[in-house]
C-alpha cells in the first residue's frame, strides 16, 4: 500500500521563470494559470491527501445525491406551474379527467404523463432527496461517534448541521409543491403549528398565506423558497464546508505513523479524482434504479388538494417524521387566558420540542468542549467505545428520534401488526422518556465491556484455540501476542482526567468557593471522564510484566 | 238528475250501487295493489324463508338469538335488510369466529343460495336495505371513474386512505383494505354501513354516486398498474422512508464500502 505524508507544500514558481511550454497543452494551461492562478491552486489542492475508510465516503454521498437533486429539480422547473389558479383536467390520466384542480396538481400530473422522462426525473428527485438526508444524518453519525467534531471543527459542524436543517425543510416545501392532498394536508398541519405560536401565530399566518387558508400564494411563495432560497443557502454553507474540510485536513483513524500532524492516505489527484468522480456515478446510477423500480409520491393517486378532503396514512417525508409524532403523543392540551387559547397541544411539540431534538445536535460540540476543557486541535479520531458517554448519549438521542418516528407512523404499527392504536401511542408516551435512557445505560456499558476486551487483548493476547496440556496435567489455552500496529491501534486513545475542582480552602486557609458554572462543569466531567466511565488502558509497565513472565495467563 | 231520482227505489237499484261499489273497489285494487310478480313468487319466496331459518339457527342464532332478536352477544338483526347478511356472510365476516375489536374478513363459508335464504329470512324480520341488483352497482358510463375518485376522497379515503388501502381505527379497530372486494360488497358496506362503517343511505348518498364509488374503488385496487412501478404498499411516505433508508441509502453504503475496499496498490511487498 503506497501511502504519502502531506507537509506543508511549497509555493509556485512565477510563471517568468518557467521554460517554454512544451506543447500546446502546457500553453494552454500557461494561458489559464497568466488569468486564473491555477498553478499554485492545483499545487496546494490536486496533492491533497486524504485518508482511506469507508465512512469518510458517507459526506460524498450526501454531496453527489445533492448534486443530483438540484440536475432533476432544474429539469422539473421547466415544466412545473407554481400556481393556484384552478384549471379542469383534461390530460390522459382517465381517473382525473374533468375534476377541477390548481395548476401546481395538474401541471405535477403532466409532469408525470406527459413530459418525456417526466416521470422518472420526479421519482429521482424525490428518491434522491430522502436518501440525502438520509445520508445526512448517516454522515453526522460519523462525525459524532468519531469525535470528529472536536476542535478545530466545531463551526464546521454547525454549518453541517444547517446543512441538515435546511434539507429537511426544502424537501418539506418541495412535498408541498404539486398541491395535490398529502401536500396540501402537510402545509395544513404546518399552518396549524404556525397559529399554535403564542401571540404572534395568526398574524405570522395571515402573512404567510396572505389570507385565509389555503388562499393563492402559499404554492408560488413556497416554489421560491425551494428552489431559489434555500438551495442557495445551501449551496453556500455547501462550499464553505467544503473549504473548511480542505483547510482543516480530513481527519483520520490511529494507525502506525499517524499523527495528530500529518494525514496519511493518497492524493487526490488521481486516486480520489477517480474514486470520487467514479462514486458518483455509482451513487446517481443505483438512484436512478430506485426510481425506475419503485414509485414514489404517487400524486396522481392521491387527487388534487381540497382542504375539505383528507386520506389516511398523511405523514410527512421521513425525516420530517418526528414532528408528526411529536404531535400524535401530545395529550390536546388547550387552555384560555383572557380571552384568548393557548393550544398547548400543538405548541409545546412543534414550537418547543421540535427545535429542541434538533438544535441539541448543534449544541454538543460547544457543551463537551466546555466539560473537557480540552483547547488542543483533534486530527485523530475516537473509536467510539473510548468515548463511552458521548456515544451512549448519541445512541439515546438516535433512540428518541426512532421512538418519535413510530409515534409519527402510529396507524401503520397499529395496522400492521394488529396492535391497538391507542396502545402504541401510550407506548411511546411513556417511552419517549424511558427509551433513551435504557439505551444510554445500555450503550455505555457496552462500550465499557468492548474497552476490557481491548484491554485483555493487549495485555493477554490473542486466544489462538490451541490447546496446551502442561506436564502437571493442567490445560492451557495459548494466547498470541498482537502485532505492534494492533497494539498501537488499541492503546493509541488518551484518557481524559475529569476535571476537578480547586480545594475548597486555598493555602491560607481562605474559603475560595467554586461557582455554580464550575460545579455543574465537574460533576459532568466526571460522568463523562470518571472512575465508572472509562476503564483505564493497559500501561507498557502492564504489558511488559505479563509478556515477560513465563506461560502466565 | 230526474230519471235517477225517479229509479231510485227500483227494486234493483241497491243491486245496481253494489256493483258499482265492488267494480270501483276492484278497479282501484288492481290499479294500486303490488305488482302480480310478488304473488308468483310468495311459495318461493316463503320456502326460501324457511330454509334461511333453519340455516339461521345453526349459525347465526347462538348469537342474534332464534328470532334475529339479539343478545348481549349480537345484535338485533331486525331491520337491517337483506344487504346487511348478504355483505357480512358474502365478505365471511359473519359468522364471527371470535369477539374482538373488529370481526374480520375470512373465506366465506356458505353458497350464494344459502346466504339468499338467509338474508331472505333476516328481510323478514322487518324492512331493510334490499341487496342491490347487477346494474345498481354496475358502472357503463366512464366519467364515473373521477367522479368516483372524488367522492371517494371526501367520503372514504379519511379511513379507507387514498388507494383503498385501509387505516387504523381507535382502540385495535381499523378500516379494512379494499382490495379484491367484490363490488356488490363494496356497494352493500355503503348501504348498511358494517361495524365501525358509517352507512350511506339513498337519501346522504344516492344510488348513482354509490356506483361511481365503486367504480372509482374497483378501478384502483384491481385493475390498475401503477405508472410509477412498485407501488411499496400504496401507504404513503412511511413506507417510501423505509424503502429509501433500506435499498438506496442501504446500498449506496455497501457500494461506499465496496469501493473504499477496492483501493490503488503499489506492488505488494
Amino acid at each position: 500500500m503506497s501511502s504519502t505524508s502531506s507537509t506543508t507544500s511549497g509555493a509556485a514558481k512565477p510563471a517568468s521563470t518557467r521554460a517554454k511550454p512544451a506543447n500546446k497543452w502546457e500553453q494552454a494551461a500557461d494561458w489559464t494559470d497568466g488569468r486564473l492562478g491555477i498553478y499554485s491552486l492545483a499545487k496546494t489542492n490536486l496533492r491533497k491527501i486524504f485518508p482511506d475508510h469507508w465512512s469518510f465516503m458517507l459526506g460524498e454521498i450526501c454531496l453527489y445525491t445533492f448534486i443530483i437533486i438540484i440536475l432533476t429539480g432544474v429539469y422539473l422547473t421547466l415544466f412545473f406551474k407554481p400556481s393556484m389558479g384552478e384549471v379542469v383536467y383534461n390530460g390522459s390520466y382517465i381517473p382525473l379527467k374533468g375534476i377541477p384542480m390548481s395548476e401546481a396538481y395538474a401541471s405535477t400530473v403532466d409532469i408525470s404523463f406527459e413530459v418525456r422522462g417526466g416521470l422518472l426525473v420526479r421519482q429521482i428527485h424525490h428518491w434522491a432527496a430522502l436518501v440525502f438526508v438520509a445520508a445526512m444524518f448517516v454522515h453526522m453519525m460519523r462525525v459524532f461517534f468519531t469525535g470528529a467534531f472536536r476542535k478545530p471543527r466545531e463551526i464546521n459542524w454547525v454549518f453541517g448541521f444547517l446543512l441538515l436543517v435546511l434539507g429537511m425543510f426544502d424537501g418539506f416545501f418541495g412535498y408541498s409543491l404539486p398541491d395535490d392532498l398529502l401536500s396540501g394536508t402537510g402545509i395544513r398541519f404546518m399552518e396549524g403549528a404556525v397559529l399554535a405560536t403564542p401571540l404572534i401565530g395568526t398574524y405570522v399566518q395571515m402573512f404567510l398565506f396572505g389570507g385565509e387558508f389555503p388562499g393563492h400564494d402559499i404554492v408560488p411563495r413556497f416554489f421560491t423558497i425551494h428552489v431559489l432560497l434555500i438551495p442557495g443557502i445551501m449551496l453556500g454553507l455547501l462550499v464553505a464546508h467544503l473549504i473548511l474540510v480542505f483547510y482543516h485536513k480530513h481527519t483520520q483513524w490511529a494507525g502506525p505513523g499517524k499523527t495528530e500532524k500529518n494525514v496519511v492516505g493518497m492524493p487526490l489527484m488521481p486516486v480520489y479524482m477517480a474514486k470520487a468522480g467514479g462514486f458518483f456515478f455509482l451513487v446517481f446510477g443505483l438512484i436512478a434504479a430506485i426510481s425506475a423500480i419503485a414509485s414514489i409520491n404517487p400524486i396522481w393517486a392521491y387527487g388534487p388538494y381540497r382542504p375539505d378532503q383528507v386520506s389516511t396514512d398523511a405523514q410527512p417525508d421521513w425525516y420530517m417524521g418526528f414532528s408528526e409524532g411529536l404531535i400524535r403523543i401530545m395529550p390536546g392540551w388547550e387552555v384560555s387566558l383572557w380571552g384568548h387559547t393557548l393550544n398547548l397541544g400543538v405548541a409545546i411539540p412543534l414550537m418547543v420540542l421540535f427545535p429542541m431534538v434538533l438544535v441539541s445536535i448543534a449544541a454538543y460540540p460547544f457543551i463537551e468542549g466546555w466539560i473537557t476543557g480540552d483547547k488542543r486541535e483533534h486530527h485523530i479520531l475516537d473509536r467510539p467505545r473510548n468515548a463511552p458517554v458521548r456515544t451512549a448519549l448519541g445512541a439515546a438521542w438516535i433512540s428518541l428520534y426512532l421512538v418519535l418516528l413510530a409515534a409519527g407512523g402510529n396507524d401503520l404499527f397499529a395496522t400492521h401488526l394488529h396492535l391497538s392504536i391507542n396502545s402504541v401511542t401510550y407506548f411511546v408516551r411513556v417511552g419517549m422518556f424511558v427509551v433513551p435512557v435504557i439505551v444510554f445505560i445500555v450503550t455505555k456499558r457496552w462500550c465499557l465491556g468492548l474497552q476490557r476486551r481491548d484491554k485483555e487483548k493487549v495485555l493477554h493476547g490473542r486466544e489462538t484455540g490451541v490447546i496446551k496440556r502442561l506436564p502437571h496435567g493442567e490445560f492451557v489455552e495459548v494466547h498470541a501476542q498482537l502485532p505492534q500496529k494492533d497494539l498501537h491501534k488499541l492503546t493509541a486513545h488518551e484518557q481524559i482526567e475529569p476535571f476537578e475542582l480547586p480545594a475548597e480552602t486555598d493555602e491560607n486557609g481562605v474559603a475560595s468557593k467554586a461557582n455554580v458554572l464550575d460545579r455543574t462543569r465537574a460533576k459532568l466531567s466526571r460522568g463523562f471522564y470518571g472512575e465508572g466511565s472509562q476503564i483505564p488502558k493497559p500501561t507498557s509497565e502492564e504489558h511488559h510484566e505479563i509478556t515477560s513472565g513465563h506461560g502466565h495467563h | 238528475m230526474k230519471k235517477l231520482s225517479a229509479r231510485r227505489r227500483h227494486p234493483l237499484a241497491a243491486l245496481v250501487v253494489l256493483l258499482l261499489a265492488l267494480a270501483a273497489t276492484g278497479g282501484l285494487y288492481a290499479a294500486f295493489a303490488p305488482a302480480g310478480k310478488a304473488q308468483a313468487d310468495v311459495a318461493a319466496q316463503s320456502l326460501a324463508i324457511d330454509e334461511g331459518k333453519k340455516l339461521f339457527a345453526v349459525g347465526c342464532s347462538s348469537c342474534h338469538g332464534l328470532n334475529g332478536e339479539g343478545s348481549s352477544d349480537g345484535p338485533s338483526l331486525v331491520g337491517v335488510g337483506s344487504a346487511a347478511v348478504d355483505f357480512q356472510v358474502g365478505t365471511g365476516r359473519m359468522p364471527a369466529q371470535q369477539p374482538g375489536a373488529q370481526v374480520p374478513r375470512k373465506p366465506n363459508i356458505y353458497s350464494q343460495a344459502e346466504i339468499d335464504q338467509l338474508a331472505a329470512f333476516v328481510a323478514s324480520l322487518g324492512p331493510g336495505p334490499v341487496t342491490p341488483t347487477e346494474e345498481q352497482y354496475t358502472s357503463t358510463n366512464p366519467d364515473d371513474l373521477s367522479k368516483g375518485g372524488e367522492l371517494f376522497r371526501t367520503n372514504c379515503a379519511q379511513c379507507h386512505n387514498f388507494a383503498g388501502q385501509g387505516g387504523a381505527l381507535t382502540q385495535g379497530k381499523y378500516a379494512p383494505s379494499l382490495e379484491g372486494v367484490d363490488a356488490k360488497h363494496i356497494y352493500e358496506a355503503m348501504q348498511t354501513g358494517p361495524q365501525n362503517m358509517p352507512s350511506f343511505p339513498d337519501s346522504t348518498m344516492p344510488e348513482e354516486q354509490k356506483k361511481q364509488i365503486v367504480a372509482f374503488v374497483r378501478h384502483t385496487t384491481n385493475d390498475e398498474p401503477n405508472p410509477g412501478g412498485l407501488t411499496l404498499g400504496s401507504l404513503g411516505p412511511v413506507t417510501e422512508g423505509l424503502f429509501g433508508w433500506i435499498f438506496g441509502l442501504g446500498a449506496l453504503i455497501a457500494v461506499a464500502i465496496w469501493v473504499a475496499a477496492h483501493t490503488t496498490k503499489a506492488k505488494k511487498s
